[in-house]
Parts: structure tokens; sequence; C-alpha cells
């Protein structure tokens, strides 16, 4: 055996193991979820069973953090979206040489713990307007960095415009407010997607942020945690296959768009040509 | 400024620039400053608020320094952070370089979507995939003990070993992500031709592949070091009083200690710490904050 071919499979080696430890432990989750084990456990297997779903649907607790949840995604996409339009809008057109402090402070949020955007949130809000932890207050915590996230995507799309289109609608005689909302609001349809999809995501996965900002209510991510901190059933395991599913689903979804874009793409240049 | 007037009209523009400064002001700079300026008074009730007890102190900072607990939590959380960083950096090179320089076509289309869809797990879960491995009766216990290699159980959890691994876990994909972005513009032929003059596989990559790819090293490094000192969800789940994290010291103030100001100045030394390390690692790779923020 050569060296060359000895070091190929070593790293055919090294990719299986990698991805072992990528999956081995999602699948060690999921196959869980269907022991008929009082403990959250693959081995010893104790037989199928779907119980543990239906605890978890019985759960009205679980219920209402998945409520919460919901709420306070929708909230956090309503307005991250916009504010990442508008930062992006801005940071687009600035110039001047104040633009790289600008920017930084614009993302700072992302290099910023998610444990001290919760922290200096509840502090700033109870000490001026006298708000305490809660729904309203995680959608504001999230936020102020998931907006961040928005505004690169948005940004890195509105760096591809085509600047003359919009200089051609307002030679024709349209209106500024027209030519924004009829050309280039359609050309970032695809980045505002993108960020409302990301920014529901983010919200729902958030721990570390809402963590300090909850008050007394919870959401799904937290109940899990504290559901893993204070003795277990698998129903934890019965919900990650329900989201592991779904992330599946979402991400082939994700790729057939993705490839209908593509394709739309290629048979548009093909018109042109 | 202008410029966004004259593209977009006022009312648009108009629009922009107050959401965005609306954002700026009441969500990042005024939460920061205020809790700064809480960290350095002292911790009052109502009724003292204002009065002549509400003076700027550093006693919130000298509690951090005296307490020798906090201060070893706190050296330990900067050096477990640090070695999760690098243990991370090792198990992604390799993969990354074999992403970007290796497989080709559909295989690296196939690998890439596989890194992508444990990434959208959400982060508990995947700590708690871990907990299930590392726990008593997990599944690490029970194969080492079928093996006869140990005879009781060892206990994982509570133990610093099983939070670094949970974080190495969870974070990995904040490192390979950055890295096969950096090494993806590589072009293959440099590597070609380093071969063809005789430089072994080790000179390659510390010729030709580490130096491109250094501004992916630097952000896969800061994102990794950032995420494991600033997260408390992995230390809740896989650690337990013996192995406490900085983060768990900070919510304590917070919500078991009820000292608000003492809790501020605790995260305000974890920010700092933080800045600093991206600094360091900005100065040391030569990158600006373009190339992090992408």
């Amino acid at each position: 055996m050569t060296s060359s071919s000895l070091l190929r499979s070593f790293i055919y080696l090294y990719l299986v193991l990698f991805f072992a430890y990528l999956f081995l432990p999602l699948v060690f989750m999921m196959a869980a979820a269907f022991n008929d084990s009082r403990f959250p456990t693959m081995l010893p297997w104790q037989g199928f069973t779907l119980r543990w779903f239906q605890e978890l649907f019985a759960d009205q607790l679980m219920g209402r953090a998945v409520w919460n949840s919901i709420l306070i995604g929708l909230g956090v996409v309503a307005l991250s979206v916009p504010i990442g339009l508008a930062g992006a809008l801005v940071l687009y057109n600035l110039q001047s040489r104040a633009r790289t402090l600008i920017y930084g402070i614009m993302v700072s949020p992302i290099l910023t713990p998610g444990v001290i955007i919760g922290i200096s949130t509840l502090i700033f809000w109870r000490q001026y307007f006298g708000v305490g932890g809660g729904l309203m207050l995680a959608v504001v915590a999230q936020t102020t960095f998931i907006a961040a996230f928005a505004m690169l995507l948005i940004l890195a799309r509105l760096q591809r415009f085509d600047r003359t289109l919009e200089e051609a609608a307002l030679d024709l005689g349209a209106s500024h407010t027209w030519t924004f909302w009829r050309i280039t609001v359609p050309f970032l349809r695809p980045a505002l997607l993108a960020a409302a999809l990301m920014a529901f995501l983010q919200s729902f996965e958030n721990y570390n942020t809402t963590l300090f900002v909850i008050g007394t209510e919870t959401t799904m991510t937290l109940n899990i945690a504290s559901r893993v901190r204070l003795g277990l059933t698998p129903a934890v395991n019965a919900i990650a296959v329900i989201l592991i599913a779904l992330t599946i689903l979402g991400a082939i979804i994700y790729e057939l768009m993705r490839r209908a874009e593509v394709r739309r793409r290629a048979l548009a240049a093909e018109a042109a040509a | 400024m202008a410029e966004l007037f004259r593209r977009t009209g006022p009312l648009i523009a108009w629009m922009a620039l107050l959401t965005t400064l609306l954002w700026v002001a009441f969500m990042i700079v005024l939460p920061q400053v205020m809790m700064v300026d809480f960290s350095f008074r002292p911790s009052l009730p109502p009724s003292k608020i204002g009065g002549p007890e509400d003076v700027y102190t550093l006693k919130n900072y000298a509690t951090l320094w005296a307490n020798t607990i906090h201060r070893g939590i706190f050296f330990k959380t900067i050096w477990s952070s640090m070695l999760v960083t690098v243990l991370a950096l090792a198990v992604c090179y390799p993969i990354a370089y074999h992403l970007a320089q290796v497989a080709r076509g559909q295989a690296a289309a196939l690998l890439i979507v596989a890194l992508i869809v444990p990434f959208w797990v959400n982060e508990i879960l995947r700590t708690f995939a871990w907990f299930l491995i590392l726990s008593r009766n997990g599944i690490f216990n029970s194969a080492l003990v079928g093996l006869g290699l140990i005879d009781r159980p060892i206990q994982f959890i509570d133990g610093n070993i099983g939070v670094m691994i949970g974080m190495v876990y969870a974070y990995i994909l904040f490192m390979v992500f950055p890295l096969y972005n950096a090494m993806e513009s590589l072009d293959r032929h440099q590597i070609e031709a380093a071969r063809d003059l005789g430089a072994s596989t080790w000179r390659i990559h510390w010729r030709v592949v580490i130096p491109h790819a250094k501004p992916g090293i630097a952000v896969g490094c800061i994102m990794t070091f950032m995420l494991s000192a600033g997260t408390i969800a992995v230390p809740r789940l896989l650690g337990g009083p013996r192995s406490r994290w900085f983060t768990e010291v900070i919510y304590s103030w917070f919500f078991d200690g009820g000292d608000w100001n003492q809790g501020a100045a605790y995260a305000f030394a974890l920010l700092i710490l933080c800045i600093v390390f991206i600094l360091v690692m900005m100065r040391l790779f030569r990158v600006s904050l373009q190339d992090i923020a992408k």
C-alpha cells in the first residue's frame, strides 16, 4: 500500500467516524422515544411503544409551552424582518467614514453572548419601563440579535441589486414609494422569506437569552430543559422525534425550493440570451 | 445619508432611519449602557435608590475578585472554552478540508446537507442526546461495563468532561462552516503546484492551506469560544454543582441571590472577556469585523 492510499483510507475512516459522531447521538435519542422503558434509553430494548407520544400530547404544560414559543416566534418575525430590512437599507446607502463603526454596532449583538443580551434587556426594561420578565420581554430580547441576522441576510441580497432598475422606474415617472414596493421589495422577497424563516427557527430554539427574560412563563425549549434537569420520562425523546422529523421535512422543502429557483433562473437566462 | 433619501425618497428613508435608530438605541446600546451602569452601583432597596447611598462603587467587581470560588470558576470557564475551541478546530479541520478540496459534485453536496441537518436541531436536544449517552445508565457506561473495561458506571454528568464533550458537539458546526468557506476559495492548483515542487502533506497545510484559511479559522474560533463561554444551556444540562460554569454563577445572582447589581458586574466581566478574545483573534489573524459577520 502506498503512503497516499494509506492516507486516503485514513481520511475515509475519519469521515465515517465523524458522521457517526454527528448522527448516532441523535439516532439513539430518537430510538429511545419508542422504547417501552421507564427511562429514556435505547438499551436494554423493552419493546416498541407509542405511549410516550400519547403522554406528550396529553401534557397541558407542554401544550402551553409550545403555544408560547409560537407566539414569541411570530412576534420576533414581525419585528426582526422590518428592522433587518431598515438596517440593511441604511447600511447599503451609507458611504461615510462612520460606516465601519455603525456596522460594528449593528452586528455586535451577534457576537454578544446570549445570556448578556437577556440580562441587559431585563435590567433596562425593569428600570426604565417597569416591565418584568414575560413573553413581551422575550420577544424584545430575542429580536435584539435575530434582527442583526436578518439584516445580514437582506444586505447580502441587496448588494446584488441592479440599481438601474430603480433608476429606470424613477425616470419613467414612478414615485419613490411605488418604486420601493414594486421594484426593490419584490427583488428582496427571497431574502425576506429566508429571514422570516430563520428568525422563527432561531426564536423557537433559543434558550440562553430567553431563560433570563421569560419570568414565570415557559417556552418549549425551556420546558424540555427543565424536564431533563428534574427527572425525566421518554416524553422528551418523543418531542425530539417530532422536531427532528420537522427539521428534515423543512430541509427537504428548502432544497426543493432552491432547485426550483435555480431552474427558474437558468430558464430566464436562456430566454434572455 | 443623502444617498438614502435620494434613492428611496423621504418617506421610506425616514422610516428606515427611525426603525434602525430605535433598534440600535433601545435594544443594543442603551440596555448595555444600563447594565454597565447598574454593575457599578450597590444593591439597594427601592426606597434608597437615588438617595445618598446610591453612589458609584467598585464593590461588585471587588466581590468577584475576592470570592475565590467565583474567580476560580471564571478562569476555569476561560480555559475550558479555549480547550473546547481547540478540540473543535482539530476535529473540524480535516472534514472542512475534505469537503472544500477533495470531495466533488454530488458527494460534496450530500456531505454538506448531512452537516446542515444536525445544525438545525435544537441546541437543547443536541445536548440532551449526549446526556442520554453519558448518564449513569447511559449507552457509554453500558458499553464500558459490557466490555468489562470498568466495574461500576462512571459519573460523567456533574463533571467538566461531560460539559466539554457536550460543547464540542453542540458548536462543531460553527467551526466547520467558516473553515469550509475559507478553504473552498483556495485554488486547487496551488496545492498541486506545492506537491509537484516536492512539499510534504504537512508542509502544504502549514504553508498553503492554513495561511489561506486564516480568516475562517479566526471566525470559527471566535464563534466557538464565544458560544462556549457564554452558554448556560450545556452546563445546566450536562453539568452539576461540582462543574459550575460562570454563566450559572451569573444566573444565581439574578434568580437565587436576588442581587442584580452583583449579577450585572459578573455579566459585564464575561462580556469584557469575550470582547478581549475577539480583539486578540482579529489582531492575531488580521481579519476585520466584515469577515466575521458573514
